[in-house]
């Protein structure tokens, strides 16, 4: 199994973030991974993208020129990086930000993110609601060790923080992909 | 599960494996796509005891590696490709001085100030000594995460044994990609430096320099550096090779290309074709060893992310025996898997 994602959206929506949680709960189950986040001036309003490839084999290219899946969580970066997604590709959408229609040659699941995170009350956990409805479509890693994740990486003695990611995660899991 | 490992980018890695080394002096000055090696240094140096500064520019930070490497500390500079051409006055006088020093080059596309994407063509700079005069570098170049964490450890080991400049050769990708990587403990043990300027109260002075202007002199030093360089040369090859027996083609390829060509090489084989790899890991002393194929019809196909560099030593080392061929891309374009797959079956 090798699985190559492409994770992009505006800078500031915490798609390095997104990576590097998968990077991580990748490592901590075993598997092979790598993480490569685009190092221009991405800056907070445009595009800012990262590729995270996991696999039970050794990777070569860290680069993706074809992706498994897309994780896009503003139009501009839907623009870009559409035309990378291979055929019959599983395309996760923030339709808050971005629509697309489907068709024959993606798996496409759209599901307005940011509007999820915002009820929750905390616009930047967006990410973490798409996190969680990829790892529900695809189960490329387990939940459960997701959590493990944010446990590590959460900054030590805020409780919310974690609580909230974990609730975004949830939510996440649980959209209807139909 | 695993927890033993860490994920941490190149630079990183490169970073902490130089401390794990024993280095206790770093001097660097900002430059993408290498600015997390200067920024680890300068939060980690202090807890290992050692010193890390961010000099006023290129120029003054390899002058104080050269003068810390003088005084007997295991030091190390970093920078990308601009940086690195500023750096080469000071490399060629700790070349001349026979110190020993680690000096990290994560490239960028060039010419000039070119770009910020991943580049492989500082080659010919880093393998030819890259300043004036006669001396070389022994020049290791990494292919993951884990590898820059134990070349840059085994850097330091070489440069204090054959009192030499080393280079560890990156890319952006390299430099930028986090993987996880195993630690190792430190190094306990680093060899006393009888030649150091360590003061000399109760001995001889020692002498370090580059400048032997009586006649002859330098002709003389100069000899004691090339039998220096033999030495290396027959020590300290390093290649890795994948499926040579039966190859009707071998690709050639180091850092992050020789990753892609792997998965090329994986792609080709499995559908039945006889597809090799040489993967140079010491591109100083370059691994000629490796390219004594018996069979004349076997092609070498040499890949790199520049217009043609590590090509010409490919073709020195095979001396006309076999065809060697070049795919390349220029000024931060990576060639893709796509590309070489395509290529292959044209030579096959």
């Amino acid at each position: 199994m090798t699985e190559r994602i492409i994770i992009a959206g505006s800078g500031g929506q915490g798609v390095m973030l997104l990576g590097k949680v998968l990077a991580e709960t990748a490592m901590l189950e075993g598997k092979q991974v790598t993480y490569l986040p685009a190092y221009g001036p991405e800056v907070r309003g445009g595009t800012s993208h990262c590729m995270v490839t996991i696999s039970d084999e050794e990777i070569g290219s860290p680069y993706i020129s074809q992706a498994d899946t897309l994780i896009i969580l503003n139009n501009p970066s839907l623009e870009k990086f559409k035309g990378k997604l291979r055929n019959k590709g599983l395309l996760i959408l923030n339709s808050s930000l971005a629509k697309s229609e489907s068709s024959g040659k993606t798996c496409l699941c759209q599901f307005p993110f940011t509007d999820m995170a915002i009820k929750l009350g905390n616009i930047k956990v967006a990410n973490m609601v798409a996190l969680g409805c990829y790892l529900s479509a695809r189960k490329t890693l387990k939940i459960n060790d997701v959590l493990q994740v944010f446990k590590i990486m959460a900054p030590a003695g805020n409780l919310r923080i974690l609580e909230i990611n974990e609730q975004a995660l949830a939510e996440g899991a649980g959209l209807n992909h139909g | 599960m695993k927890k033993d490992k860490i994920l941490i980018s190149g630079n990183e890695a490169i970073a902490q494996g130089a401390i794990d080394a024993g280095c206790n002096f770093y001097a660097g000055y900002p430059i993408t796509p290498q600015n997390e090696i200067i920024a680890y240094m300068s939060k980690h140096m202090a807890d290992s005891g050692g010193v890390s500064i961010q000099a006023e520019s290129e120029l003054a930070a390899i002058s104080m590696v050269y003068g810390a490497s003088a005084a007997g500390a295991r030091s190390m500079t970093s920078s990308s490709s601009p940086g690195i051409s500023l750096k080469q006055e000071g490399i060629s006088y700790i070349a001349g001085a026979q110190l020993p020093a680690v000096i990290v080059n994560i490239m960028r596309g060039g010419p000039g100030l070119g770009n910020i994407a991943p580049s492989q063509s500082d080659y010919f700079q880093a393998t030819r000594g890259g300043g004036h005069g006669d001396y070389r570098l022994i020049v290791l170049a990494p292919a993951s995460v884990q590898e820059a964490y134990e070349l840059t450890r085994l850097s330091f080991d070489l440069a204090d044994k054959y009192r030499i400049p080393v280079m560890i050769l990156g890319d952006g990708i390299l430099g930028q990609m986090m993987e996880p990587v195993e630690l190792r403990p430190k190094t306990k043990t680093i060899p006393q430096k009888s030649w150091a300027l360590s003061g000399c109260r109760g001995r001889k002075p020692n002498i370090v320099k580059s400048f032997f202007l009586r006649e002859g002199a330098l002709e003389e030093f100069n000899k004691t550096l090339q039998k220096n360089h033999q030495i290396i040369s027959k020590n300290e090859i390093r290649f890795e090779e994948i499926n040579l027996s039966g190859a009707k083609v071998v690709l050639v390829a180091y850092g992050t290309m020789a990753r892609i060509a792997k998965s090329a090489v994986a792609k080709l084989s499995s559908n039945g074709k006889k597809v090799g790899l040489i993967r140079p890991i010491s591109l100083w002393p370059f691994p000629k060893t490796a390219f004594n194929s018996k069979d004349k019809k076997l092609k070498y196909l040499t890949i790199e992310m520049s217009a043609g560099q590590m090509v010409e030593d490919v073709r020195l080392a095979v001396n006309g025996r076999n065809p060697v061929e070049f795919l390349g891309r220029s000024g931060g374009g990576v060639p893709t898997e796509e590309e070489i797959i395509n290529k292959v079956k044209k030579l096959l």
